[in-house]
């Protein structure tokens, strides 16, 4: 139990996908301006996350370590996601219309997001066993979700603001990242300091 | 062997989920009705949302599904109304009469101003960093991003405060949602009566800062004859649906607030030149 807690920790605040591993900036600085926007992607990155580790990690267990095929990991993962998510996409728009509108947008956008292929593949580099693989995709998409929803608080202000001509748009917006992200590193080392080494 | 093995299982893999998403496409399909395509075609495609649901072929697929009604269309009107109910087979009664209108009536020299603001010239920068120049929370800020947000030119600022053109105005509902001190409403039929303040602090307090604001006096409430008007949170409301129009508590009220709009005194027929959004901001 303390080990999944500890997971979850430091995915969200220590080492948090979107901040400090640099994983999913496209949507974390595409679809971040607007708050119901950013948290519906976030929802579903969550969501695909979750289902893709939940299938992923069975697979490479079973098939691909059984013949020492690792190498092929990334490729056949993102072949397994991006038919998944199609999969899922087609079974909520059949069974749940209410949360395909809601989450259908977003869902083809992250049939091969990094953040996505990220959380699976690093399931495997920190060797976790299924549920630990769980818990890190869940708490990778929570970060996510806190990502997101600070900086569309951040955007909307910058939106606002009376920059100059040069750093209108784009260039302040990746600045403003580039300080929350410098913002993340104050949690470095906290998962030791809360939960001893 | 060491090369055939891993094509063989990618392949395979790659097989599973391709005929797996084509039994799922054909098993699972959604059958779209050809009649929401042709009624989508026939509407205006503002996808402004007027109609209360999120864009044109959104209400389009809610006509033919769950059976909304055909004339809830603001910005086609009775046009789109009839040539909707002509795909429909049906007939249908036409779109009913709405506009916009704006619950302030603080121009320049009636209201209070506590800064002088030279940031960036839009309501939402003001407003987001300031709380507004006024006294007033509930005071149009006056720099007009309700009339960038229009595409009909129906609003207009006149003296530092919005004010909708009701003859351009197709009640699309785009000014509502940008006002960040949310001052606009949309009119659903009924009388023209309504009032133009938004301020809910005490009447002593709302005296203080600006000199057309509603004290809740509560005069409108026993001048009316119809129970259509109550004070709510120090503010009075007009039931659109009891009110008849009859014009009693436009006569009573002292702050000359509760206005008709078809009043020829109202700004909307007077001068319609539009003063610069902004304007001279806080020398009032």
């Amino acid at each position: 139990m303390k080990e999944i807690l500890v997971i979850l920790f430091s995915v969200i605040l220590v080492d948090n996908f979107v901040l400090s591993k640099f994983l999913g900036i496209c949507p974390f600085l595409g679809v971040s301006k607007r708050l119901d926007s950013s948290v519906g992607m976030s929802i579903a990155v969550t969501f695909v996350m979750i289902l893709a580790t939940a299938v992923t990690w069975p697979l490479y267990a079973l098939l691909l370590a059984r013949f020492e095929l690792e190498y092929l990991q990334i490729i056949v993962f993102i072949l397994v996601i991006a038919a998944l998510v199609q999969l899922v996409e087609i079974m909520l728009k059949k069974y749940m219309p209410a949360l395909h509108s809601s989450l259908g947008v977003y869902l083809p956008l992250i049939t091969t997001n990094c953040a996505v292929l990220g959380a699976t593949i690093l399931n495997f580099d920190n060797g976790y066993t299924f549920a630990q693989s769980l818990a890190n995709a869940f708490g990778a998409g929570l970060g996510f979700l806190l990502a997101m929803v600070l900086f569309s608080g951040i955007r909307q202000k910058i939106e606002e603001a009376d920059v100059p001509e040069t750093f209108k748009g784009v260039p302040s917006v990746l600045i403003a990242a580039s300080i929350l992200s410098l913002a993340f590193m104050g949690f470095s080392g906290m998962v030791e300091g809360v939960f001893g080494k | 062997m060491t090369i055939a093995l891993p094509i063989i299982i990618v392949s395979l893999i790659g097989l599973v989920a391709g005929v797996g998403l084509t039994l799922a496409a054909k098993y699972m399909a959604v059958s779209v009705d050809e009649r929401a395509a042709r009624i989508n075609s026939v509407l205006p495609g503002a996808n402004c949302g007027a109609c209360g649901f999120a864009g044109c072929s959104d209400y389009a697929s809610a006509i033919v599904d769950s059976g909304a009604k055909p004339n809830l269309c603001p910005v086609g009107g009775a046009d789109v109304a009839a040539k909707i109910s002509t795909v429909l087979g049906v007939e249908v009664d036409a779109a009913e009469q709405r506009y916009a209108r704006v619950r302030c009536a603080g121009t320049f020299s009636k209201t209070r101003y506590v800064m002088r603001y030279r940031g960036m010239q839009s309501c939402a920068a003001n407003k987001t960093f300031y709380r507004g120049r006024g006294a007033c929370p509930n005071a149009c800020l006056g720099y007009g991003d309700c009339t960038y947000a229009c595409n009909y030119g129906a609003i207009y600022m006149y003296h530092g405060v919005a004010v909708v053109d009701k003859d351009k105005c197709v009640a699309c509902g785009l000014c509502v949602e940008r006002c960040p001190n949310k001052l606009i409403e949309l009119a659903r039929g009924g009388s023209d009566i309504f009032v133009r303040c938004s301020n809910t602090e005490k009447g002593k307090v709302t005296r203080s800062m600006c000199s057309v604001g509603c004290i809740a006096c509560g005069r409108c409430v026993k001048a009316c004859k119809f129970g259509a008007v109550e004070i709510e949170n120090n503010l009075a409301a007009i039931d659109q649906e009891k009110c008849v129009g009859c014009g009693l508590c436009v006569k009573e009220c002292p702050m000359n607030i509760i206005r008709k709009y078809s009043d020829p005194s109202f700004p909307h027929h007077r001068a319609k030149s539009a003063s610069p959004a902004g304007g001279q901001a806080a020398q009032g």
